[in-house]
């Protein structure tokens, strides 16, 4: 009887976790549109790429907040993290072989994750949000102390990488610099989507819901915290380094609250706990910036202002929750 | 005056004006945060609100700059019942992520709106000849407007220690603070007492603000800047408590202008350190509760 039933249960646990893991046609959809710009737009690759490491950035961030619950205010600093790791390489010791940088910034970024993981992810509410505030800007100062090595707040220009797997050089157009942002995009995605749907994303997403019980059925909630944290904090630093790569230059300003406070626009915009919210909330909130700051850079800070406060108010889960809400109503399903 | 002892007192006077310049504006913060648990980072921008609108007052239409204060003041309290009518009573019960990601959204239009009229570049304004040049104490002079600060801020630590301690409406925050349920199940209309200290802490902000114009001068990036000192007096201090807000401005405010004087260039870090260190030793803040 009691193995029956814990063989059902089983059972019922796998049937749930697969359908979760299943791949829907509509995940294709991203890729093809990354792929199509990169055709339909050759001249606007540069910004193409720029949008791409803002959608990794978005997704490091979407693991933690959207899954986990972790309420952050401070992920730019691994963002910086890692740029400064691939940008201190290049500049001071001449390691440019990007690939190993992208690593090496994973590494960095992971480990000072795990390592203001351990301590901050006790910390809930407002000072979560003012020491997670308060690590960037410390790291900021850091850097501007120590100018001589970082540059200060000029940064270090001009850096320059080797090609891609020694072939592959930077372009004029920005060619390689996108299919580069794009392959390590993807790479980060399968890694962060396996991660969803493993037993560890779904525990993560039992704390988000409801930290208490599983407290109370025995789940270690700080060590999955952490561990999300590390993985998150190590993708950001990823999303840094390609933000280096591709810009060839870091400043300081990359450890700057606008950077936190935009990427957590771009993740609410596309919808959080999503996965493709991340890529989606980029597309729209980079494009926007483009095109309004054109006119000037106060009219596109009140129009994410603005973009903001109606979506908390009125569109809560982001794009995405929009466009599920809409095909729900269209398959008859009710709102 | 040995040169050892001048820089101490150097440092705690200036320290001093900061932190009271700290505490006025963060008072409000904390006392809404305690009541309701609302996440409110646009009250840095209702800070910036307050010194623009001193600016505007004072160089536009000749208002005395004293006079020019308590117009922003009470201009400032007025429009925060506005946004809070209207805005933030929508997310009394939502999360934090929410209460967050609205009032980054108001701090960003607010940051918008002000470029757009006054520009990026730093503003202040002529201080009255009464406020401007030096007070000699004797063994040496100090700044008459940081002594006029001081001032400010000593009375109104006073009154609302009054107010707080000594009034029935004081006794009803601070029980809605303790315990929000019980305090609405004796009959305290929380959500009047929460417009109440709302506007309050905002027409308190403005007035930091307006007092802040000659401390730092006035840019759009002050909502944002600034925002993050004023969060760490809030959590440093305790939600809610205002001897806890009183003694992080003054630990905060002072171990800054210590770092500034005796590290240069490297006197960024001594705030951020310290309050770091504070929370990880006491996580409610120094005088809150678990």
């Amino acid at each position: 009887m009691a193995a029956t039933d814990e063989i059902a249960v089983a059972a019922r646990a796998r049937r749930f976790l697969a359908a979760h893991a299943r791949l829907r046609p509509t995940e294709a959809l991203p890729w093809l549109v990354a792929v199509a710009a990169f055709f339909v737009f050759p001249d606007r690759l540069t910004f193409g790429s720029q949008v791409l490491v803002m959608a990794l950035f978005a997704l490091s961030l979407d693991l933690v907040l959207g899954y986990a619950g972790i309420l952050t205010l401070g992920h730019a600093a691994f963002f910086g993290i890692g740029a400064y790791t691939v940008g201190l390489l290049a500049a001071r010791l001449d390691w440019t072989e990007p690939l190993t940088g992208l690593l090496a910034a994973a590494t960095c970024a992971g480990f000072a994750g795990a390592l203001s993981g351990v301590v901050l992810l006790r910390y809930r509410g407002l000072t979560l949000l003012v020491l997670t505030l308060s690590t960037t800007f410390i790291l900021q100062e850091f850097g501007n102390v120590f100018d001589r090595v970082t540059g200060g707040y000029d940064g270090l220009p001009g850096l320059s990488f080797s090609p891609v797997l020694g072939v592959f050089d930077y372009d004029l157009f920005g060619r390689t610099a996108y299919l580069y942002a794009l392959a390590v995009l993807f790479v980060c995605f399968c890694l962060a989507r396996a991660i969803v749907v493993s037993p560890f994303g779904r525990s993560l997403v039992g704390i988000r819901e409801n930290t208490a019980r599983m407290h109370s059925i025995g789940a270690p909630v700080h060590g999955r915290l952490l561990v999300a944290y590390t993985v998150s904090a190590a993708l950001a630093g990823v999303a840094g380094a390609l933000h280096a790569h591709t810009n060839a230059f870091v400043t300081l300003s990359v450890f700057d609250f606008e950077n936190s406070a935009g990427v957590l626009v771009m993740l609410i915009l596309g919808g959080t706990g999503r996965l493709y919210g991340a890529f989606w909330g980029a597309v729209v909130y980079m494009v926007l910036q483009d095109s309004l700051a054109k006119f000037s850079p106060a009219f596109w800070q009140a129009g994410v202002g603005l973009l903001l406060i109606v979506t908390v108010l009125f569109a809560r889960a982001g794009i995405l929750g929009l466009v599920e809400a809409a095909g729900r109503r269209l398959r008859g399903g009710g709102p | 005056m040995p040169p050892l002892a001048n820089i101490v007192v150097s440092i705690l006077f200036d320290g001093l004006a900061y932190a009271m310049v700290l505490f006025i504006v963060s008072v409000g913060l904390s006392v809404t945060m305690g009541l309701m648990g609302f996440v409110n980072l646009a009250h840095g921008a209702f800070a910036m609100a307050g010194g623009y609108l001193t600016v505007s007052l004072t160089r536009s239409m000749g208002v005395p700059f004293l006079g020019a204060l308590v117009i922003a003041v009470i201009a400032i309290a007025a429009v925060s019942v506005v946004f809070e009518r209207t805005l933030y009573r929508r997310l009394y019960r939502a999360s934090e992520l929410d209460q967050v990601l609205l009032t980054i959204g108001l701090t960003f239009l607010a940051i918008a709106a002000f470029t757009w009229v006054y520009g990026p570049v730093p503003q202040s304004v002529r201080l009255p000849d009464y406020l401007a040049g030096q007070i000699d104490a004797g063994f040496r002079t100090f700044p008459t407007y940081r002594v006029f600060i001081i001032a400010v801020g000593l009375a109104l630590v006073t009154v609302l220690w009054f107010a707080f301690e000594r009034t029935l409406l004081g006794a009803k925050i601070r029980a809605a603070v303790d315990n929000r349920r019980m305090a609405q199940s004796v009959g305290i209309d929380v959500d009047r007492l929460f417009t109440l200290t709302f506007a309050v802490g905002s027409g308190l902000a403005a007035l930091g603000g307006g007092l802040a114009l000659q401390l730092f001068g006035m840019t759009p990036s002050f909502a944002v800047v600034y925002l993050v000192f004023f969060l760490l007096v809030v959590a440093v201090g305790g939600l809610g408590s205002l001897k806890g807000t009183l003694a992080a401005a003054l630990v905060l405010g002072i171990c800054d202008t210590a770092g500034k004087y005796l590290f240069a260039g490297a006197g960024g870090f001594i705030i951020y350190a310290v309050a770091i260190a504070i929370l990880l030793a006491r996580p409610a803040g120094l005088h809150g509760r678990d």
